[in-house]
C-alpha cells in the first residue's frame, strides 16, 4: 500500500488491508443496490436468452453470438467486485457500440451486397416468393362451382363441388391460403352446388358483394406443398385452377417458366438469371463484392449524377458558411457599440430564425417560395410565376437563401461573443496610434477574432455538408435530374441522395449502393475531423 | 503626482471628448453614427421576422379567405381542425414527441453522466485513449449509417417486434446510441470542476461509489445536466430522418414527421392548418430556445449547429 501524496510505504495489516480494497473497490454495497442489481440483470439475461434462442432457431448464429458475448459480459462486469470504471461506462458504451459504431461496419458490410427491394432475404424466402408470386391459369382444368362461405372466425372460405372423371361429387371447403379439407354434412342448393357445410355458413348475394374483395383474392390450396395448384374464383361462383408460374427443379437448382418454358439459373449474383439475362424478381442477398463502387465509378447514368452532386455538396457547404458569417459578421460589428439604444431587442428578432425549430423552417420556407401560391411570387413580386424551388439553378440559390436566414443568427451571435472578449485596451491603442476604423477591423479585430471562431467554423461546415433537413424538406432534392439512372435531383447533396437511393418510395431501394456512397461521405467527414481534429485545442486539455 | 493645470485639463478633456466621441448631438450627427445603424437593424429584423409572422397570421387565417396580406381574417377554425383529423393525429404526434424526445433526453444524460463519472473520479488504463475515441466519434453524425440502422432493426425486429421498425423504443434506442458521443465530454469538464475533496470525505465515512455518484456528483451538476437534457431534447424533436425511417404509422409518428405529410400533399389545401400545427410544435422549442439562450452562445453545445 502506498501513499502517493505523502511518497511513504507502509504495509497495512491484514484485516485493514481487506478494509482498504473494499473501500477502493467502492465500499460495501447496501442491501437495496444488490437487490435492484440482481434483478435488472435478471430481466436483461432473460431477454437476451429469448433473442438467443430466437435467432438460433433463426440459424442467425453470428448475431447469437454477438449477443451471447454481450451479455456474458455485462453480467460478469455487474457481479464481479470491483471493475468500477466498466460499471459506469458499460451501459452507454453498449449503445454507442450498437447504434454507432457496429452500425458503421454494417453499413461497410452492406456497401459490398445486392442488399434493396429486390433482394432483400435469403434464397430460400426468394424461392417461396417467387413460386407464390406468379401464377398462370391451368388451361386443361375444369372449372367448378363454387360458393363463398363464412368460417367460423368470421374469415371468408370457398366451398367448391369437384367432380372427378368417373361423375362423383366431392365437396370441399378451405380459407384464404389453407389446403382444402373435406366438407362435412354439405348442403345444395338447387342447381346442386354446395353452398354450405358444417362450420361454413351460406352468405347472401348481397353480403358476398359487400365482401367481394376479400373473396377475390383469396387462394386455397390442392396439396400442401410450395408448388401446390390452387383454387381462386373470377366471379364467387366459378372454381378456377391455377399453378405457379414457375416450376421450380430442386436438383438442378432451375426455374423454369411455364408459360415460354424459359430457363432461369443461380448465377452467383443472388438471383435466378436467364440465357439472355433476364432475371426473376425478387432475388436474394449476397456478397457482390466491388460492383456497387464498380458501378458508381463506371455506370454514367450514376457517375455523372454522382460527380456533380459532390461538387455542389461542398459548394453548398462552403458558400453557406462564408454567406451566414459574413452577415452574421457584418451585423456583429454595425451593433456591437454599448452605445446602440435598443440592442436588445435587436438581439431577440434576430435569434428567432435560429430558436424556430429548423425542420418547420423549411416548411415555411417552402410555401413562401412556392411557385403558384407563395407569398414571394404573389404578392412581393406581384404575382410573378417566379420557379424558387423548381428551376435547376434557382432551386440551389432557393437552399443558399434559406440556409442564410437560417444560420446567421448563430454566426452573430458568436462572432459578437468574440468581439467583446477582445480587449478594450487593444482598440484604444489602435486609435490612438492613428488607425482608421477599417485598419483597426482588419488587422486586429478580424485576426483575433477568427482565432477563436475557426473552430466553429469547421463544425458549420461539417453541420452543413450533411444538412438533410433543409434540403429534403426545402426542395426535396429537386428538380429531378432525368439522365440518372438513380432517383436524383439538382439540389440533392450527398446525404440525401443516400437516402432517396434507400428510401425512396416508388422507384426500388438499394441499400447496397447508398451504403457504397455513405462509405464516400464518412472519407469526407473522416478527413475534415481529421484537420479540426489536429486544430483543436480540446486535445491538449484532456489528460 | 501633482495636479493638471488648467490648460492641460482642458487638453485633457477635448483629447477625451474626442476618444470616446461625448460631443453634443445633431441629428445630421446621430444619422451619420447610429440612425443607419437602426435602419439596417430595421431591415434584418423584417428579414428575419417575415417568415415566422407569416407562419403566425396563415394560422389565424380564415382557409377559404386566405389571400396573401398578413392577418386579414381571424379565426380559431385551424386549431380545432388541427385535432380533428383522423388522418393526420396532430395529438399524437404532440405527445410522441414528448415521449421519444424526453425519453431519449433522460436516458442520454443519464448515461453520459455514468461515463463522465469514470472519467472524471476513476483512473484505468485506457481512459485518455477513451475520451478521445468519444471526441473522435462525435464527429460522425448517426445519420451516416441510417442505412444500416435501418438494417440491423429490421433484424432486431424478427427476434423482438417490439423493438423492430414502427417502435418508438427503437427510435429511443438509437437516440441513446448517439448520446455517449454528444455529452460525455462536456460533463466531464463539469464533474472536473466539482471538488474531488468532497468525494474523499464521504469515502472516509463510508459512503459507497453509488453513494457519491448520485448523491454527490448529480446533485451538485444537477443544474447543468437539466440544461444539457434540455438541448438534447430540442435537438432530437428536431430530428426528421432517423423518426422517418424507423417510425411508419400515422399515430406512431413525431411532429417533424407528421407535419411533413402536410407538405407533401395538397399542400395549397392545407396550409392554414398545417400553419396553425407549426406554430403549436414550435412554441415550447422556441420558449427552451430563449430560456437557454446564455448556455447555448457561450459555446455549451461545443459548436453544435442547429439543424
Amino acid at each position: 500500500m502506498t501513499d502517493q501524496r505523502l511518497g511513504l510505504d507502509f504495509r497495512l495489516p491484514e484485516g485493514r488491508k481487506k478494509k482498504t480494497t473494499a473501500l477502493n473497490d467502492g465500499g460495501t454495497p447496501s442491501l437495496m443496490g444488490i437487490v435492484i442489481k440482481i434483478i435488472l440483470l435478471a430481466l436483461l439475461d432473460a431477454a437476451m436468452l429469448f433473442a438467443v434462442m430466437v435467432l438460433i432457431t433463426n440459424q442467425d448464429y453470428l448475431f447469437a453470438g454477438v449477443v451471447t458475448l454481450i451479455t456474458v459480459l455485462v453480467n460478469w462486469a455487474f457481479l464481479k467486485r470491483g471493475n468500477l470504471p466498466l460499471k459506469y461506462l458499460l451501459p452507454g458504451l453498449i449503445f454507442l457500440l450498437v447504434f454507432q459504431v457496429f452500425v458503421v461496419g454494417y453499413s461497410a458490410y452492406i456497401a459490398f451486397t445486392n442488399y434493396g427491394t429486390m433482394h432483400n432475404s435469403d434464397k430460400p424466402d426468394a424461392i417461396n416468393a417467387l413460386l407464390l408470386n406468379g401464377q398462370t391459369r391451368v388451361p386443361e382444368a375444369n372449372v367448378y362451382p363454387l360458393s363463398v362461405v363464412e368460417g367460423p372466425d368470421g374469415q371468408l372460405g370457398l366451398i367448391v363441388t369437384f367432380t372427378d372423371e368417373a361423375g362423383n361429387e366431392d365437396v370441399r371447403v378451405g380459407q384464404a391460403d389453407q389446403v382444402f379439407s373435406p366438407a362435412v354434412n354439405p348442403q345444395f342448393n338447387s342447381r346442386g352446388t354446395a353452398v354450405s357445410s358444417e362450420g361454413f355458413q351460406e352468405l347472401s348475394f348481397a353480403q358476398v358483394v359487400e365482401r367481394q374483395q376479400e373473396a377475390l383474392r383469396m387462394k386455397v390450396y390442392l396439396e400442401d406443398s410450395i408448388e401446390s395448384f390452387f383454387i381462386m374464383t373470377p366471379d364467387a361462383s366459378q372454381a378456377v385452377t391455377f399453378r405457379p408460374r414457375l416450376d421450380y427443379n430442386e436438383e438442378l437448382d432451375t426455374m423454369t417458366r411455364v408459360e415460354d418454358g424459359k430457363v432461369f439459373f443461380d448465377t452467383g449474383q443472388g438471383s435466378y438469371t436467364a440465357q439472355d439475362g433476364e432475371e426473376l424478381a425478387p432475388g436474394w442477398r449476397v456478397v457482390i463484392g466491388l460492383e456497387n463502387f464498380n458501378r458508381a465509378v463506371t455506370e454514367e447514368g450514376i457517375r455523372g449524377p454522382l460527380l456533380r452532386v459532390t461538387l455542389w455538396n461542398f459548394t453548398f457547404a462552403i458558400l453557406s458558411v462564408i454567406t451566414t458569417f459574413t452577415l452574421g459578421l457584418g451585423l456583429a460589428i454595425l451593433f456591437n457599440d454599448a452605445k446602440l439604444r435598443g440592442q436588445r431587442w435587436y438581439r431577440v428578432a434576430m435569434i428567432l430564425p435560429y430558436a424556430f425549430p429548423g425542420f418547420l423552417s423549411a416548411f415555411v420556407w417552402r410555401a413562401l417560395m412556392n411557385e403558384d401560391f407563395g407569398f414571394i411570387n404573389q404578392v412581393l413580386l406581384g404575382g410573378a410565376e417566379v420557379p424558387w424551388l423548381t428551376d435547376e439553378l434557382l432551386a440551389k440559390v432557393s437552399i443558399l437563401m434559406v440556409n442564410l436566414w437560417l444560420g446567421f443568427p448563430y454566426m452573430f451571435l458568436i462572432t459578437t461573443g468574440a468581439l467583446q472578449s477582445i480587449p478594450d485596451e487593444l482598440m484604444e491603442s489602435a486609435r490612438i496610434d492613428g488607425a482608421t476604423p477599417w485598419q483597426q477591423l482588419r488587422l486586429i479585430k478580424l485576426p483575433l477574432l477568427l482565432v477563436s471562431v475557426a473552430p466553429l467554423l469547421i463544425t458549420s461546415f461539417a453541420f452543413n455538408f450533411n444538412n438533410f433537413s433543409l434540403i429534403y424538406l426545402l426542395t426535396g432534392g429537386g428538380p429531378k435530374d432525368f439522365d440518372a439512372t438513380i432517383n436524383v435531383g439538382h439540389s440533392d447533396i450527398l446525404i440525401s441522395m443516400v437516402y432517396k437511393i434507400a428510401f425512396s418510395t416508388g422507384e426500388g431501394r438499394d441499400f447496397g449502393l447508398a451504403s457504397a456512397f455513405s462509405i464516400l461521405i464518412f472519407f469526407v467527414v473522416g478527413t475534415i475531423s481529421y484537420f479540426s481534429f489536429r486544430r483543436t485545442k480540446t486535445l491538449e486539455d484532456v489528460n | 503626482m501633482r495636479d493638471m493645470t488648467k490648460e492641460e485639463r482642458k487638453a485633457y478633456e477635448a483629447a477625451r471628448a474626442n476618444l470616446t466621441e461625448e460631443r453634443k448631438m445633431t441629428f445630421g450627427r446621430w444619422a451619420r453614427t447610429k440612425g443607419w445603424r437602426h435602419a439596417i437593424g430595421l431591415v434584418v429584423v423584417v428579414y428575419a421576422l417575415f417568415p415566422i409572422v407569416y407562419v403566425i397570421s396563415g394560422s389565424v387565417a380564415d382557409a377559404t379567405q386566405f389571400t396573401s396580406s398578413f392577418f386579414s381574417s381571424f379565426t380559431l377554425d385551424n386549431y380545432r381542425d388541427l385535432f380533428n383529423d383522423p388522418y393526420r393525429p396532430y395529438a399524437s404526434w404532440f405527445v410522441n414527441t414528448l415521449f421519444i424526445s424526453g425519453t431519449a433526453a433522460i436516458g442520454s444524460v443519464f448515461l453520459s453522466a455514468l461515463a463522465a463519472y469514470a472519467f472524471s473520479r476513476l483512473r484505468f488504463t485506457g481512459r485518455r485513449a477513451g475520451l478521445l475515441t468519444l471526441i473522435l466519434v462525435q464527429m460522425f453524425p448517426q445519420l451516416l449509417a441510417l442505412v444500416a440502422i435501418y438494417a440491423l432493426l429490421v433484424e432486431i425486429g424478427k427476434v423482438f417486434p417490439l423493438l423492430g421498425i414502427g417502435s418508438r423504443l427503437a427510435l429511443i434506442m438509437v437516440y441513446l446510441g448517439g448520446a455517449l458521443g454528444a455529452n460525455t465530454y462536456l460533463m466531464y469538464g463539469f464533474f472536473n470542476t466539482i471538488p474531488k475533496e468532497l468525494d474523499e470525505a464521504a469515502k472516509i465515512d463510508g459512503a459507497t461509489h453509488t453513494q457519491i455518484f448520485y448523491g454527490i456528483i448529480l446533485r451538485l451538476a444537477a443544474p447543468i445536466l437539466a440544461v444539457i437534457g434540455l438541448l438534447a431534447f430540442i435537438g432530437t424533436s428536431s430530428d426528421f430522418i432517423l423518426a422517418n425511417i424507423i417510425l411508419t404509422s400515422p399515430e406512431s409518428r413525431t411532429l417533424a414527421v407528421g407535419l411533413y405529410m402536410y407538405v407533401s400533399d395538397q399542400f395549397g389545401q392545407n396550409w392554414t392548418v398545417f400553419a396553425a400545427g407549426a406554430v403549436l410544435a414550435a412554441i415550447p422549442i422556441v420558449a427552451l430556445f430563449l430560456y437557454l439562450q446564455k448556455y447555448i452562445v457561450s459555446g455549451l453545445t461545443g459548436g453544435a449547429v442547429k439543424g
